[in-house]
Parts: C-alpha cells; sequence; structure tokens
C-alpha cells in the first residue's frame, strides 16, 4: 500500500517537473518556455556579475585602504594614496542643490499638467518635458560650458555673492565652473524624469477625491493639496529616481563642475563627483592601485544608485498597485 | 485670502511650465544657431584633421552607427524575450525579483557599466575595441526594451490568446505568432526609443569603444562616436574644434529628436 502511494507520487512528482516547464506537454512549448526563462535569468546573472567583477578588481584598494578609502581626503596619484571623501562630497552636495532645486520644480509641472491645464495643452506640453529627458548628457554639458557657465558666472553668482556673501557657501573667487553650476545643470536634467513619474502618481490619486474635496467648497489650491498630500509616498519614490539620476549623472557634470579633488565650504568652488573622476581618470590611471580605486568608486556608486533606486522602485511601485486595484 | 493663495499657487506651477519649455526653446535654439554655420557635406563626410585645417565627423557618424547596430544585434533579442517571459510567464517570486532587477538596472549609472564592461572585455582582450563599446550599450538598451515589450505586450487583450488557444495552438506558437505580431508597433516603438536613448550615451564609451580619428572597419578596434568626439571637441581649447562639437551635436540632435517625433506621431493615436 505504502509502496503504491510512493510510487504514484513519485510520478506525480515527475509529472510536475515536466508539467512546469511546458503545461500543454508540447515540446516547442518547454523550449520556449526555456529561452524565453534564460534570457530572464540572464538579467539577474549580469547584475550579480557586475557585483562581483567590479568587486573583485578593487579588492586592492579594499585591502590597502579598508574603510579609510571612505574618510581620507588625500587623493594623490603621484603618492599613491587615494581617499574618495572629496569625490563623495562633491557627488553629495551636487545631487543636493539638483533635488532642491528641481522637487518644488517639478511638483509645479506635474500639478500644472494634471490638475490645472486642459488637455490641448497638457498634451504638447508633456511631450516637450519629455524631449528634455531625451537630450543627451553631452549634449547638456557642451550647453553648460558655453551658455549656462558664462551666464551664472556673469548675472547670478556677483549677486548671490553680494546679497547672501555673508554665508560662506556664497563666498570665493567667481568662476562660473563649479559645485554651483553642476547642481543647477543636474537640476535640469532630473527635472523631467521626476515630473514624468510625479504625473504618473497624481493621475493615480482616484477621482472621489477631488471631488469630495471641491463638493466641501475647497479650491482648486486647496483640492490640489489633497491630491499632493495623498501621493506622498509616491513623489518620495520619484525624488529618489530622481536622486539617483543625480548622484550618477557623468558628462554634464564632469564638464562644468571643474574636476579638482578638494573640500571647499564655497559653492562657486570647482569639486568633484565620483562619477567625473572615473571618467576623467580611468584611461589615464597608471598603476594597479591607481586603477583599483577608480573602481572601488564605481563600485560605490553601483551599490548607492541601486539601494536609492531599489528605494524609489518600491514606493512607486507600491502606489501605482494600490490605484490599480481600485480602477 | 484663500483665493489669493490658489492664484499664487495656480501662478507658480504656470511658471515651472514655463520655464522647463523656455529652457528646452534655449538649448534646442542654440545648437541650432551654434551648428549649422560648420555643417556641410564635407564636414559630414571627411575625418577629422589638425585645428586650422577643417575635418569632419565622418568616421564618428560611422562609428555610431556601427556601435548602435551592434548593441542592437545584442540588445534587442535579450530584451524583447525578457518582455515576453515577464508579460507571458511572469507571476511568482522569480519574475517579481527579475522585474526588480530591470528596473534598478535602468537606474545604474552608464558611467558605471562602462568600468564593468572594462573589466570583463577590455581587460582580457587587452585593447579598447568597438565590440566592448557595442556590449556596453546593449546593457543599457536591455532593461529599457525589456520594460517596454512587456507593457506592450500587456496591452494584447487575453481573448485574443484565448481564441487562438482554443483552436488548438501550442502556447509558443500563439505567443510567436499572435501575441508579439499584435504588440509590434509598440515593441517596435520602445526600441527605437532605447536607440535614441543610447546614442546618446557617452559615459560608457570612454573606455569601451574610446574613439579614434580615422575611418575605422574593425570590430576589434578602437571605434569613434559622435558622443565622444563632442566630448573631446567641447573641452579642447580650440575655437573651431568648439564649433564642430556644435555642428556635430546638430547632427546628434537630429537623430534624436527625429526618432522621438516619428513615436510621437506613430503613437498618437493609441494613446
Amino acid at each position: 500500500m505504502n509502496q503504491i502511494t510512493n510510487a504514484n507520487s513519485q510520478r506525480k512528482n515527475a509529472g510536475q517537473w515536466r508539467f512546469a516547464l511546458s503545461p500543454t506537454g508540447n515540446a516547442g512549448d518547454g523550449i520556449f518556455r526555456g529561452l524565453m526563462f534564460a534570457a530572464a535569468l540572464l538579467i539577474l546573472v549580469i547584475v550579480v556579475v557586475m557585483i562581483v567583477a567590479l568587486a573583485a578588481k578593487s579588492t586592492l584598494s579594499i585591502q590597502r585602504f579598508g574603510f579609510g578609502f571612505l574618510t581620507s581626503r588625500e587623493w594623490d596619484p603621484v603618492k599613491g594614496q587615494f581617499g574618495a571623501l572629496p569625490f563623495i562630497y562633491g557627488t553629495v552636495v551636487s545631487s543636493a542643490i539638483a533635488v532642491l532645486i528641481a522637487v518644488p520644480l517639478s511638483l509645479g509641472i506635474a500639478v500644472f499638467l494634471v490638475e490645472q491645464a486642459p488637455s490641448y495643452l497638457a498634451r504638447p506640453i508633456t511631450f516637450m518635458v519629455e524631449l528634455l529627458a531625451a537630450i543627451p548628457s553631452v549634449v547638456y554639458g557642451l550647453w553648460g560650458i558655453f551658455v549656462l557657465a558664462p551666464f551664472l558666472r556673469v548675472h547670478v553668482e556677483p549677486r548671490l555673492g553680494s546679497w547672501l556673501g555673508w554665508l560662506p557657501l556664497f563666498r570665493g573667487s567667481i568662476t562660473g565652473i563649479g559645485l554651483l553650476t553642476g547642481g543647477i545643470m543636474l537640476a535640469i536634467m532630473v527635472t523631467p524624469i521626476i515630473t514624468a513619474v510625479v504625473r504618473d502618481v497624481l493621475e493615480a490619486v482616484p477621482n472621489s477625491q477631488r471631488e469630495a474635496a471641491l463638493a466641501l467648497g475647497a479650491t482648486k489650491w486647496e483640492t490640489t493639496r489633497v491630491v499632493l498630500v495623498n501621493g506622498v509616498p509616491g513623489i518620495a519614490g520619484a525624488v529618489m529616481l530622481g536622486l539617483g539620476r543625480a548622484l550618477g549623472e557623468t558628462m554634464a557634470v564632469t564638464m562644468v563642475i571643474g574636476n579638482r579633488a578638494e573640500i571647499s565650504a564655497s559653492l562657486f568652488a570647482p569639486s568633484y563627483t565620483i562619477a567625473s573622476a572615473i571618467a576623467n581618470e580611468f584611461t589615464e590611471a597608471t598603476g594597479d592601485i591607481y586603477l583599483s580605486s577608480l573602481v572601488e568608486l564605481g563600485l560605490i556608486l553601483f551599490l548607492v544608485t541601486f539601494a536609492v533606486n531599489g528605494l524609489a522602485r518600491v514606493l512607486v511601485w507600491n502606489v501605482t498597485r494600490r490605484s490599480g486595484a481600485a480602477a | 485670502m484663500r483665493r489669493l493663495t490658489n492664484l499664487a499657487m495656480t501662478t507658480f506651477t504656470a511658471l515651472c511650465t514655463l520655464f522647463a519649455i523656455l529652457v528646452l526653446v534655449i538649448i534646442l535654439g542654440y545648437i541650432a544657431w551654434k551648428g549649422i554655420g560648420s555643417v556641410s557635406l564635407r564636414f559630414l563626410l571627411d575625418s577629422p584633421r589638425p585645428v586650422g585645417e577643417g575635418g569632419g565627423i565622418g568616421n564618428a557618424i560611422l562609428g555610431s552607427l556601427v556601435l548602435l547596430l551592434l548593441s542592437s544585434v545584442f540588445g534587442m533579442p535579450i530584451g524583447i524575450s525578457v518582455g515576453v517571459y515577464l508579460s507571458e510567464f511572469g507571476k511568482g517570486t522569480f519574475a517579481s525579483l527579475v522585474r526588480f532587477f530591470v528596473d534598478t538596472l535602468t537606474g545604474i549609472p552608464s558611467i558605471v557599466t562602462g568600468v564593468f564592461v572594462y573589466a570583463i572585455i577590455v581587460v582580457p582582450l587587452k585593447h579598447f575595441s568597438a565590440f566592448a563599446g557595442g556590449v556596453a550599450l546593449s546593457l543599457i538598451m536591455i532593461p529599457i526594451v525589456a520594460r517596454t515589450t512587456e507593457e506592450m505586450i500587456k496591452l494584447v487583450p487575453q481573448s485574443l490568446r484565448e481564441g487562438a488557444l482554443a483552436l488548438g495552438a501550442p502556447q509558443w506558437r500563439v505567443t510567436l505568432g499572435i501575441v508579439i505580431p499584435a504588440a509590434a508597433s509598440g515593441i517596435a516603438t520602445g526600441a527605437m526609443l532605447a536607440v535614441a536613448r543610447v546614442s546618446g550615451e557617452t559615459a560608457p564609451l570612454l573606455f569601451t569603444a574610446f574613439g579614434s580619428r580615422f575611418f575605422n572597419y574593425h570590430l576589434d578596434q578602437p571605434i569613434a562616436s559622435l558622443t565622444v568626439q563632442i566630448y573631446n571637441y567641447a573641452i579642447s581649447p580650440y575655437n573651431e574644434w568648439h564649433a564642430q562639437a556644435w555642428a556635430a551635436t546638430l547632427v546628434l540632435m537630429t537623430l534624436i529628436l527625429g526618432i522621438n517625433v516619428v513615436v510621437r506621431f506613430l503613437t498618437r493615436k493609441k494613446f
């Protein structure tokens, strides 16, 4: 009796295994499913190999400098001393400037497109904002060098210096090339990304919320506030997405930030980001420890953007999934 | 007071929008204005020459096309397959994991992709190559294509699949013969947008395809690209090269905007 059940369950197991590959029992189905599965598996393999390869190439510098790599201010290829703090500082500050400028701007645009503009206006404007995202980084950089940086040098930075010069942030010599320019450049670049996601989030807020607010006598803006409060987790996700993009943006920043591995309190001073250090020095890196340090910078950037993007996705997914269920 | 706040905020959102449009117009206008003067047939066909002798971007245009072709050959089949997997078989933990990784892969800085390809292809082969550049670009292309393919295939009505299955077709033939053709135009526009996105990439090419001042027809040699050329000319100290950078940008932007406008036109009726 027992043996029969055993044999039966074995046959059933084998059947299940085959069923998993090809539920219809058709050989073509099994092959096709296998191929598609292999492609999907490749995605996981790529990510894992990426981490392993970057870690392997940076072992030399990880072993030599340890955690000191993150806290040392000295980046001196001649002496073989490598510390990432100036790059981390430049990356964090330029991204912070970008987010500070881009968030209100993107919220304004998204609210305008979803809550206020009639559809004959909203459609072409949406397309134009999307085009802003389609402009390549290197083109922003070219424009930054020859248009934005001179404009800031002549019109904006002297004024900031005279009005807010009592803050150490706005002191120092004015060149138009530096942290502030890099941050503004990034703000322009991440605005279309944040706008697009916030727009989706606002559109996912059910209309009953708006109707309820309007019915209670709220003005258009008060209604919008209700909608915004509803979308807070999604908006947070959108900001994280923009931040992830700003942290890793390379070419445009490299071209306007000045590329000097120094930490200065002034936003006018030249600085350096992780991404631009890799872009600038990678092909010139002589010596294993120099190259290994640059790869370690890449590994740090990978892990940070991976975490930021992952968090952003979770936040945005929750919002859109909820609205999907409601609709 | 409430009305005043309302008015103020409405004005604020409109100004934000106006600002974004203004930035777009200024950037595009500048490229057209600065670029148009240096574009000529000779410029489009010639390869770079030393300062003062003119020269052009013919090899860079060819190089960009080669890189785009290579990356499409590597990236499209994989990207579309992943999209098909996610939409047709994509239930359960594994699929969610893949979806999550695809999304985060989209957000990985392209410079990191460049470092990665340098480590796994350039170092073992011991020199920069068009091949490495193509792989780097395809890694950026795959997640974009995968996501748009998934979205597009999900739009295909379930009744179409059920009808074909009811007629006795095996599932693989339903997917390949019915579902994918039904979503083909959507998948194609997604693919075009991915090409447009990748054609503007510079960072992953710096130490994979590297760049070249000559026409190159060998995939195992360094190859020029429009974006790297623009970068090198932009940071050079010569006015003549700056002018050429603007002209090359005009060519690149014509390609990218062209694709975007065509896609917009094709998808206008559906959405």
